[in-house]
């Protein structure tokens, strides 16, 4: 016990703060967006729709990329399809996860549905902040993704009201958070060992290169590629971060915690 | 069809992210794997960034990349990451009506 429990869900909820800031104008983007009138003098989604699928899909690219697809006509199965695709990556998320956070199984009715909201509460970015946290636990991770889920829903019902109020400059503008906020994540991590940056520019540099040389693939896939082979470069080039997440993993740690890395079991 | 769609979506999304922690610590992993996960927030977070950032003003990928670089200089010195994403937004938006 490190801390008292509600002290543990307030650094969640700080934690959260700056992802959360990120996540308002980009989910007010998108209530604007879904509740704009096309040429024909309809919107895509009504207020009450929009909201939904941002309390229930919660899922940002997707959400956006549904918005597209319904503009160009898309049937209601492509864009689940569509949606399963460019999610999968939470997937390789949720395993990454699921060795950090301290989930107990069985017992309680509680520890069976405990990980299904937890589960439901990792974004992008809620997976970066929590597993870059070194002391993760559950309250630290629910005061996490509430504070987050709070912001999108909050932000959409936002734009989704007000979307003849916001000029559309201003909308564009706010687009540009979501990316600010990666990279401002993405910095301490580079300053703590420069292998983080390598990986993120591999990871930034297939990403772009397989939408250059492979665009028949769909984003999400295109973003699943680049995050499993840039990992691996990172994997083999090695570094300090690796190290940190693995000696978690499994009960405590012995200080020469750093000896084991030199020989990985696996044979790449 | 849009509720059934929003339904659909909500199915699709949930699942994926949920099982995985519903297995919990019954999924063992060999340390290979393990070190190779340990490098997925970075490698995430260089593909969601780019290309991107590029289409956040369709026609004028520049003005996300000098967004960009203002949240990147900022973020070098800033402890929270909060002002780095308002300055962001701010730069964007004064570009769009600076530079026609």
């Amino acid at each position: 016990m490190q801390n008292h429990p509600a002290a543990e869900i307030l650094r969640g909820v700080r934690a959260g703060a700056p992802v959360a800031v990120g996540y308002v104008p980009m989910a007010m983007a998108f209530g604007v967006l879904a509740t704009q009138v096309d040429r024909a003098g309809h919107p895509l989604l009504s207020f009450l729709q929009a909201g939904a699928m941002s309390l229930f899909v919660y899922a940002g690219a997707s959400q956006f990329a549904s918005l597209g697809m319904l503009a160009a006509g898309a049937s209601a199965v492509s864009i689940v399809l569509a949606t399963f695709v460019l999610n999968f990556r939470h997937f390789l998320m949720s395993v990454a996860l699921s060795r950090r956070l301290p989930l107990r199984q069985g017992g309680h009715p509680v520890y069976h549905v405990l990980p299904l909201a937890l589960g439901f509460g990792i974004t992008d970015e809620t997976f970066v902040v929590a597993s870059l946290e070194e002391r993760l636990g559950i309250r630290y991770f629910v005061g996490l993704i509430l504070t987050v889920y709070l912001a999108w829903f909050t932000g959409t019902l936002i734009g989704a009201g007000f979307s003849s109020l916001i000029p559309p400059v201003i909308a564009r503008g706010m687009g540009v958070a979501l990316y600010a906020m990666f990279i401002a994540i993405l910095i301490p991590g580079v300053k703590k060992a420069l292998v983080n940056g390598l990986v993120a520019v591999a990871g930034g540099v297939l990403a772009w290169g397989a939408s250059v040389l492979l665009p028949a693939i769909p984003g999400g896939w295109r973003i699943v590629i680049a995050i499993l082979a840039a990992s691996a470069i990172g994997a083999v080039a090695g570094g300090d971060e690796a190290r940190v997440d693995e000696d978690r993993a499994g009960g405590p740690a012995g200080p020469d915690g750093s000896r084991r890395e030199s020989r990985p079991r696996g044979t790449a | 069809m849009i509720w059934f769609m929003v339904a659909g979506m909500c199915l699709v999304t949930f699942v994926p992210r949920v099982i995985p922690l519903a297995l919990g610590r019954n999924l063992v992993l060999p340390r290979w794997i393990r070190r190779w996960l340990s490098f997925f927030p970075y490698a995430a977070l260089g593909s969601l960034i780019f290309p991107g950032i590029l289409t956040v003003v369709e026609g004028r990928p520049w003005i996300g990349l000098a967004a960009g670089s203002c949240a990147a200089l900022l973020a070098l010195k800033a402890r929270n990451a909060i002002f780095p994403v308002l300055a962001a937004i701010a730069v964007a938006v004064l570009l769009q009506l600076i530079v026609r």
